[in-house]
């Protein structure tokens, strides 16, 4: 399966030059930029890992570039991705999130049911790979 | 003192004189009234009888949707009257518009319950409306203060959180309503739920008038909904939803389909405008208290808000919706099958959406709002609309707000899956394009086309429904705009 969250999911994955260009108009727009990656992309999964701080006040994308690359070589396999973030009122929240970085193959997940009376079900998401092995072997 | 006692004690005062006199006489006219910031303000476009100065229809206007009768009565003397007594303060004749006239009206805020559109309403669009003074009379905006807004409860989500909790950022949502409206079984409408939510769009939606029929149970189609729901998020790591249309005879069975829909695990519930304001406050309540988006479905609404010169602006819906808590409304396309100037429908979102409205005539915004802290309620674009005009939709409306395509998913003739694809391909390109500074708005067709040839759906779609518009004069226009806003 492929995993579609974040704005641009169904297009082939993004280039550096395009990834580049979305933090150029994040900058434009006076957001901050942050970069985080998970091995555990539950769609319920609020909290990826943050690879260093959100960087504020950024003037050139560069800066957010080489941090990418940074935590490509830390996390050549796993999920990552880039969220901006709007801290003007009425907003003081994320507002542009996208996948810069997906594994190789991704096995999805499983919908559990469990039955009760009636025909009455609750449903759980169950990543695979988290089923599968521990952190850091899972891709 | 031959006279008798009731002689005697008659009140000997002009004004309260028993009998009927001009209402601007009675003091429902002040061109000298200086307004106050805890004022509710009112602006209606009166259209009074042959021969009625509009002065005085003005000042009738807000006297019957304040404390006046027709005819002098006594017992005002037992009262502040001065003060609960609605103020006509001004008139201007409507442009190009012979016979009418904007008529400002500033409201005490004591006049109004606190947290009650039922109770505000019932002055402001009461017994008014029937005047027969009046040939015609539209409610066209409000400037609610911020007092009384802080009253209100708001949207139960608004927009900010309910993208956090879909984990939905930088684009718009994409919807679409579950066709045909009527006759699926349970398990055949759960389908529609599920291909359409796999293929890649965020919600589905029961539309206005499915409720609980005999053709389809509401539990049936709240199982099968939600199953397909499930099913859909397994397969695309996503958080989905469908609006499960809670609507029904009584509150007690609102209450009972939307504690269902909560145990199930649904995210969004659905009600429809033909409920009611009261009953509209109470679920928003609800869903503020049980984590849940509550969608509105604006039933009903066009049977009074089309007409330019007698009912309700919609925009004034706007206002009142957002006070009384649904997360999202239908507000209008542009370019879809239905009533929507682009001038109109940008002031009805931004209503929905700013933190402060600003007077802006063009859009026929009169007052200037602060929104005190009120979250943003999610327009909602459904109606005749496809993935051909993707440019023109991000342009007109931005990112917040769902696109529905509902006819432009399940009509694709290669299947629900293939047409909620083309669609979300279609808006991704688009908003990639629009970040990446190119001028999405001409080159539209040409990104769409260039997208299409990795996305067969896509090109199938644009193929289809080239050159599909609904280009009809609007209805309801500004009497400001010096631009056309024809529909493209």
């Amino acid at each position: 399966m492929r995993l579609t969250q974040g704005a641009f999911s169904f297009l082939p994955d993004l280039t550096d030059e395009q990834i580049n260009k979305q933090v150029q108009y994040c900058i434009e727009k006076g957001w901050a930029v942050n970069i985080e990656w998970t091995d555990d992309p539950h769609p319920r999964n609020t909290y990826w890992d943050l690879w260093g701080l959100p960087l504020f006040d950024i003037k050139d994308p560069a800066a957010v570039m080489f941090e990418l690359a940074e935590c490509r070589k830390a996390n050549p396999t796993g999920y990552i991705k880039m969220q901006a973030f709007d801290a003007s009122i009425g907003t003081e929240s994320c507002v542009h999130s996208f996948i810069v970085q997906r594994p190789a193959f991704e096995p999805g997940f499983m919908l559990q049911r469990m039955e009760h009376e009636g025909r009455f079900i609750r449903y759980t998401i169950v990543s695979y790979a988290t089923q599968a092995a521990a952190a850091g072997q899972r891709y | 003192m031959s006279q008798s006692v009731s002689e005697r004690t008659r009140i000997k005062s002009d004004r309260y004189e028993s009998g009927v006199i001009p209402y601007a006489k009675m003091g429902y006219w002040d061109a000298a009234y200086c307004v106050k910031q805890t004022d509710l303000l009112a602006l209606f476009r009166i259209t009074p009888q042959h021969g009625v100065d509009p002065v005085e229809a003005t000042a009738a206007v807000a006297g019957e949707s304040s404390t006046a009768t027709w005819t002098v009565v006594w017992t005002d003397l037992l009262t502040a009257c001065d003060v609960y007594r609605a103020k006509a303060y001004r008139v201007d004749p409507v442009p190009s518009t012979p016979g009418q006239y904007f008529g400002y009206v500033a409201y005490e805020i004591d006049l109004f319950e606190e947290g009650s559109l039922a109770n505000m309403t019932a002055s402001i669009i009461g017994n008014v409306f029937g005047f027969k003074a009046l040939k015609a009379l539209r409610l066209e905006d409000m400037r609610i203060p911020f007092a009384y807004l802080k009253t209100f409860q708001g949207p139960a989500t608004g927009v900010v959180v309910e993208r956090e909790r879909m984990d939905k950022f930088g684009r718009p949502l994409l919807g679409a309503t579950v066709k045909p409206k009527l006759g699926l079984s349970g398990k055949n409408y759960g389908r529609v739920v599920f291909e359409g939510l796999k293929g890649g769009l965020d919600f589905l939606k029961d539309d206005e008038n499915i409720n609980s029929q005999a053709f389809m149970r509401w539990r049936e189609r709240f199982l099968y909904c939600q199953e397909g729901i499930q099913r859909a998020s397994a397969a695309t790591g996503e958080v989905k939803g469908s609006y499960l249309n809670v609507t029904a005879g009584t509150m007690e069975n609102v209450y009972e389909r939307a504690e269902y829909a909560k145990e199930l695990g649904s995210i969004i519930i659905m009600i429809d405008l033909v409920m009611g304001y009261t009953a509209i406050q109470s679920i928003a309540l609800w869903a503020r208290n049980n984590d849940m988006i509550l969608h509105l479905h604006r039933a009903g609404n066009s049977t009074y808000a089309r007409q330019k010169n007698h009912g309700i602006n919609f925009r004034v819906i706007c206002k009142w919706m957002r006070m009384a808590g649904v997360d999202h409304i239908h507000a209008g396309t542009v370019v879809g099958k239905l009533e929507g100037d682009p001038l109109m429908v940008k002031g009805f979102y931004n209503t929905l959406l700013d933190v402060k409205t600003f007077a802006n005539l063009p859009q026929g915004i009169f007052f200037a709002q602060d929104w005190a802290s009120l979250r943003k309620c999610m327009p909602v674009a459904s109606g005749g609309i496809h993935c051909g005009q993707m440019h023109q939709l991000l342009n007109y409306l931005g990112d917040d707000v769902v696109l529905q395509f509902g006819g432009g998913t399940i009509g694709h003739p290669d299947g629900i899956q293939a047409g909620a694809t083309a669609n979300r391909v279609a808006l991704e390109s688009m908003v990639l394009a629009r970040n990446e500074g190119r001028d999405y708005l001409t080159e539209g067709p040409e990104i769409l086309q260039t997208a299409a040839k990795l996305c067969g759906p896509l090109q199938t779609a644009l193929d289809l429904w080239k050159g599909i518009s609904f280009n009809y004069a609007s209805t309801d226009t500004s009497d400001f705009s010096d631009t056309a806003t024809a529909n493209v």
